[in-house]
């Protein structure tokens, strides 16, 4: 019932962003915002040339490698500064520095430094996401139960048990939150990154349209980027949630 | 010879804002025989979590020693009962004493000290959904499935309501009989401590030590109120300066 009346709720809300698209599109009849239902057309003309899906695929790969790195990175090094006072005092400004340098600063410089390739393009969506997962899960890692640590050394648990079943499921809501937000940056990052130095992907491809003016291919490209993440939450994240979190 | 010695010359803390040092334990010394219910009883604060911590391995910085004989090589130094629970909430009760047990546990062993315990019925339970009197219960089945020699038990029924503690304590004993070891219970509470041990050590205020050692040999059903009374008064007099326990 809930389910159904949620479903019933979001269907009803999409469907009414798209008829005020539709009446602001009739209404304005410039190329300048196209009617829905010829982005609509676009996108199938897109997918059926198999453009977009090689493109929204390398698109992918790099945002799964990026993501992936990032997370674990930051994870190790946000759980070292959390359970280390005096590292992390020193490299405190370490990463207020990081947390502050502009994207794209970090994009021009990877792309300076190591040439306009793949792996400077990984670098550098990695380099912008790092310091964010690093702040949440130190955090958490400030927050871990001490007597469960201490139980686990009382049983001799040893490293590799006490990080998998006494700190991670501890730290699990922070890296649920620093992996919903690292995703929605590294959507926004990644296109730019693409966009200034990698003649394929999503990035890429939006310039071209921009070039060519082509508004109806930017905004269909935009609506499968839209249910990809859709996709994403709910196949992937909203069951993984759900798993982890069944002992409650 | 004895197979537990524990031998602390001196334990002691400086707070981080002064130079002030705290010595909470000094020449505190005692041998456990085999298989012996020892309690411990003391004024509060008196540092019996820090010598247990001591025993348990979780706290090297003291000076003196601790010494327990190993059996077999695959044998833990000890097992510990917190003052509270301390399991893992996200695994259930079986997966939390499998973990503690290390990797050579046996199941029926675990299955059969859970039963023991009342709680046959909780294997795949998730601690969330036990009430305080089973989860303390499950800790002591996890303390009894590790394959240690000693148990070190921190006042593991204090919050409990006395009808319920006094059931902790017959099945605590019967759990022991049939499965026995070395136990040090640390209470200050000296009814259960007269109901529960063969000994009792009584620890002087910090820093610490043994200022009486006292037997009890009479079997515990006949451990009557009247009985016990008749003991604390023996005590007394015999031994005036523990008077303050009594």
């Amino acid at each position: 019932m809930m389910l159904r009346s949620s479903l019933f709720n979001s269907t009803l809300s999409l469907g009414l962003l798209l008829v005020l698209w539709q009446l602001a599109a009739l209404s304005l009849n410039s190329p300048a915002l196209p009617s829905p239902l010829l982005v609509l057309s676009t996108l199938n003309q897109a997918i059926q040339s198999a453009e977009l899906l090689h493109h929204l695929g390398i698109t992918l790969l790099r945002l799964a490698t990026s993501f992936f790195l990032a997370m674990i990175l930051g994870t190790a090094i946000g759980l070292i500064l959390g359970r280390h006072h005096k590292l992390n005092t020193f490299f405190d400004s370490w990463l207020i520095i990081l947390l502050n340098i502009p994207a794209l600063v970090t994009i021009i410089l990877c792309y300076i430094w190591f040439g306009l390739i793949e792996t400077a393009a990984i670098l550098a969506v990695v380099i912008n996401k790092l310091p964010n997962v690093i702040v949440t899960i130190r955090e958490g890692a400030r927050n871990l139960d001490d007597p469960l640590i201490e139980m686990a050394k009382a049983y001799h648990f040893g490293r590799y048990k006490t990080l998998v079943h006494v700190i991670l499921p501890q730290l699990y809501p922070y890296m649920m939150a620093s992996a919903r937000t690292g995703l929605a940056l590294i959507w926004k990052i990644i296109l730019v990154v693409e966009m200034l130095g990698r003649s394929d992907g999503m990035g890429y491809q939006i310039h071209l349209f921009f070039q060519l003016f082509d508004i109806a291919s930017i905004m269909a490209y935009t609506v499968s980027f839209i249910v990809i993440i859709q996709l994403i939450e709910t196949a992937l994240l909203k069951p993984l949630d759900k798993k982890t979190q069944r002992w409650k | 010879m004895h197979p537990i010695v524990v031998d602390i010359k001196k334990k002691h803390f400086t707070s981080n804002s002064s130079d002030h040092i705290f010595t909470a334990i000094e020449n505190l010394k005692f041998e456990l025989l085999e298989n012996e219910f020892t309690c411990i009883i003391g004024p509060s604060g008196c540092g019996k979590t820090t010598l247990l911590n001591a025993i348990a391995g979780l706290d090297n910085d003291f000076d003196g020693s601790i010494n327990i004989k190993k059996a077999n090589p695959s044998e833990h130094h000890s097992s510990y009962v917190f003052q509270t629970p301390r399991l893992l909430p996200w695994r259930t009760v079986m997966e939390n004493i499998q973990l503690a047990a290390g990797a050579n546990h046996s199941v029926p062993f675990i299955i059969n000290t859970l039963q023991h315990l009342g709680l046959g019925n909780n294997l795949n339970s998730y601690p969330h959904h036990l009430s305080l009197g089973m989860q303390r219960r499950v800790a002591i089945a996890r303390a009894f499935s590790v394959q240690s020699r000693l148990l070190l038990m921190d006042e593991p029924f204090v919050s409990l309501d006395p009808p319920t503690a006094k059931k902790a304590r017959e099945l605590l004993l019967n759990l022991w009989r049939e499965k026995p070891r070395n136990i040090l219970f640390v209470t200050h509470d000296l009814n259960e401590a007269f109901e529960l041990a063969d000994r009792i050590l009584f620890l002087s205020d910090s820093p610490s030590h043994v200022i009486a050692d006292v037997k009890i040999t009479s079997p515990r059903p006949e451990r009557t109120p009247q009985f016990l009374d008749n003991f604390k008064n023996k005590l007394s007099i015999k031994q005036p300066h523990i008077h303050q326990f009594l």
